[in-house]
């Protein structure tokens, strides 16, 4: 295969809010920049988004960073690293006015000021009462601010290369990245992309679990990267659930539908919610109602043939109310549930949202990892900022809105380092003989494979051990069972067989190259949440159900070489302000 | 998600759309990947007006689609019932 190159000064894997902010600042410095996409930008991920942007910019009621500090800090189960986290809530408010000054259409009080809107985990006066500190453009957040970038990134010259996937990365022998090797989707041609400066910011992996709320797209590309160029992945056993997902689906149901009176069954048609939270019943915290339901499920009161998944009932809300206050829940659940829900129960079971780990970095968004001198040192011209990212200000539990918020700041972060970086670097390394090897051993292996599984038979299998194996609650037994399924779906992974060798919009030919992504986050995810004996967070185990500071107040690291676990240690010193000390995350 | 009928090896426009129904929105991933597998059964003014659906921001389509804010258009809204059918 023929493969041409091209130069850049940076080139930046990802166009969803975290790639487009960077790819701005960098862009109007006078840097070439290239912004790769598997799908036009502003179809990305982030469009999703709809609650808003964390800062506290005290429009509606009194807040300072310090109190969202606090939060952020809490909210990580003290597994965030707080000097990260300083400098993301004190950055907050800058970021929101910057984008306000792109043009990003915020919902406004009538004074003209930004409107904030309250959100759970937002509070006052450290913990004390809830805070109004979410900024949101109607219920429309993510599409708007990726429109808005979108459009001052053409103002700014940035280089798209619309469905363009990134294939891997290029290192040469002193570990330094030199740039990524893609395909265009259309035609199937591959090419060099070589660079002083490599940001991936390819979003998240909700797609290794059977059920999950992110769109198809999320495939942890990036983090496959990472890894099979030697990189380690952190804290992968922490991801965020939502309790309610419609199963086989994965559409989010909100949390106002058990605000207005619905509740859970079992098999039995019994609401097992009174027996775990005899108070709070449905309304209890999203971990608490996520575990109760696995645990019906794994002691064998799941409904359904398999006995995976509970029923969310409302039927007795009548049809009226469900129309009324609760719109779009009737379309989603006709569409995704095929149930009129009022007149029968929507099938529902906990469903991955957010991955909290990822891509090792520091706060300036350079990619850092344990590899000659220390535990945290800088590879050199490679940069991740976004949820593909662990920076790490979510630590073991995302805080709501927070995840936008990194975006915009460790985004723009990134592009000042960069900028500073190539100051210091004006030519690029030589790209080494071999810099697209491994991209096109990966291609050739389609190409000429004629026996073996098809992709959707071993993404199932994969999906389905990590949904039983390491989901919102997890079991000692069949985390070890896990460990050894997931290896065994590797192998199969490395065997599968697709019949359309064509060039143009191969489909099946990307979801090929997607898979080999998966199988590395859903390995590292597997490992590190069987090793990690403790529950913080999003890591919840039954045979350890409690945070334990003295051994595991600590980062884990994932090598998919070797398969091997590493650790370092949480950064509690924020830059400027004392530690908050350690307590229990009780709300 | 890779039933290749002989028609899709062929065809590269219904290629090319099969990926443009990779979108943000997970609620239209699975609405668009159900329909596009019909698309070969639809009239050249359908076909058309489907390309022109798909050039829609995500938010946009889904509200047309989830019926939160209807189309304009009387051949839009058709095409929009038989996407609803699934
Ligand atoms: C339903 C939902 C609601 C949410 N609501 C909120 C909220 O209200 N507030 C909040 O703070 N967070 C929210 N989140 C989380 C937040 O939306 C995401 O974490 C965030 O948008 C991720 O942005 P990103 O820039 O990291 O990546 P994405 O927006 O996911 O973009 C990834 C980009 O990488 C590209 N890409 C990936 N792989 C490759 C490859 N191999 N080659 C080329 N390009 C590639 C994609 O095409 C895309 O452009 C929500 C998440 C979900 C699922």
């Amino acid at each position: 295969m023929t493969i041409s190159k091209r130069t850049f000064d940076v080139v930046v894997v990802g166009a969803g809010g975290s790639g487009m902010r960077a790819a701005l600042a960098m862009s109007e410095a006078g840097l070439k920049v290239a912004v790769l996409s598997k799908v036009f930008p502003t179809r990305s991920h982030t469009v999703a988004a709809q609650g808003g942007i964390a800062a506290s910019l005290g429009n509606v009621t009194e807040d300072n960073w310090h109190w969202h500090m606090y939060d952020t800090v809490k909210g990580s189960d003290y597994l965030g690293d707080q000097d990260a986290i300083e400098f993301m809530c004190r950055a907050a408010p800058e970021v929101v006015y910057e984008l306000e000054h792109f043009g990003m259409p915020f919902d406004r009080l009538d004074n003209g000021k930004i409107y904030q809107r309250p959100f759970g985990g937002h509070m006052q006066d450290y913990g004390k009462n809830p805070v109004q500190r979410a900024c949101a453009a109607a219920d429309r957040t993510g599409h708007a601010l990726l429109h808005t970038l979108y459009q001052q990134n053409v103002k700014a010259n940035t280089n798209f290369f619309v469905e363009w996937m990134a294939l891997d990365l290029i290192r040469d022998e002193d570990g330094d990245v030199l740039g990524v090797t893609a395909m265009e989707i259309e035609t199937g041609e591959v090419m060099i992309l070589h660079a002083r400066a490599t940001l991936f910011a390819t979003g998240g992996a909700g797609r290794i679990f059977s059920a999950s709320t992110n769109a198809y797209i999320n495939t942890g590309d990036g983090l496959g990267m990472a890894a099979r160029a030697g990189i380690p992945l952190e804290d992968m056993e922490f991801f965020q659930f939502h309790p309610t997902g419609v199963y086989g689906a994965g559409v989010l149901i909100t949390e106002g539908v058990r605000g207005e009176g619905g509740y859970l069954v079992n098999r039995d048609g019994e609401r097992f919610m009174q027996r775990y939270a005899p108070n709070a019943k449905d309304l209890a915290s999203r971990d608490v109602v996520s575990r109760a339901m696995a645990t019906e499920i794994k002691e064998g009161r799941g409904c359904g043939p398999r006995g995976d998944h509970v029923l969310l009932k409302l039927d007795h809300l009548g049809d009226d109310v469900i129309r009324h206050r609760l719109p779009g829940i009737r379309e989603i659940s006709l569409k995704f549930a095929h149930v009129d829900p009022a007149q029968a129960p929507i099938p529902v079971v906990p469903t991955a949202h957010y991955m909290m780990g990822g891509i090792p970095t520091n706060y300036h968004g350079q990619v850092v990892a344990p590899y000659k001198t220390g535990p945290e040192e800088v590879v050199q011209g490679f940069y991740a900022v976004g949820e593909c990212a662990c920076v790490s200000v979510h630590g073991a539990n995302r805080l709501g809105c927070n995840s936008l918020l990194d975006l915009l700041v460790f985004g723009r972060e990134a592009a000042r380092q960069i900028i500073e970086d190539l100051a210091r670097n004006p030519h690029p390394k030589p790209l080494p003989p071999d810099a697209a090897e491994r991209p096109l051993a990966r291609l050739a292996r389609l190409d000429t494979q004629k026996e073996g599984e098809s992709v959707a038979e071993v993404g199932d299998a994969m999906r389905h051990v990590m949904q039983a194996h390491c989901g919102v609650f997890r079991f000692p037994d069949l985390l070890a069972e896990g460990v050894k399924q997931i290896g065994e779906v590797a192998v199969r992974a490395r065997n599968t067989v697709i019949k359309d060798k064509s060039r143009i919009f191969n489909t099946a030919r990307v979801e090929a190259l997607e898979l080999d992504n998966l199988i590395e986050v859903a390995q590292a995810t597997m490992h590190s949440a069987a090793a990690r004996e403790e529950s913080r967070g999003g890591h919840a185990r039954d045979d350890f159900p409690l945070r334990d500071d003295v051994k595991w107040l600590k980062h884990s690291l994932y090598f998919s070489a070797g398969e091997r676990l590493d650790y370092k240690p949480v950064r509690l010193k924020p830059l400027t302000v004392e530690s908050f000390p350690l307590k229990a995350r009780v709300y | 998600m890779q039933n290749l009928a002989g028609s899709l090896l062929l065809n590269p426009d219904l290629r090319r759309l099969r990926w443009r129904c990779r979108r943000g929105l997970l609620e239209l991933d699975i609405v668009l990947g159900r329909f596009v597998e019909r698309y070969a059964g639809l009239d050249e003014r359908q076909k058309e007006l489907f390309d022109e659906l798909l050039d829609l921001p995500d938010t946009t389509l889904w509200d047309m689609i989830s019926g939160k804010t209807p189309a304009l258009q009387d051949d839009q809204r058709a095409l929009l019932a038989i996407i609803n059918a699934d």
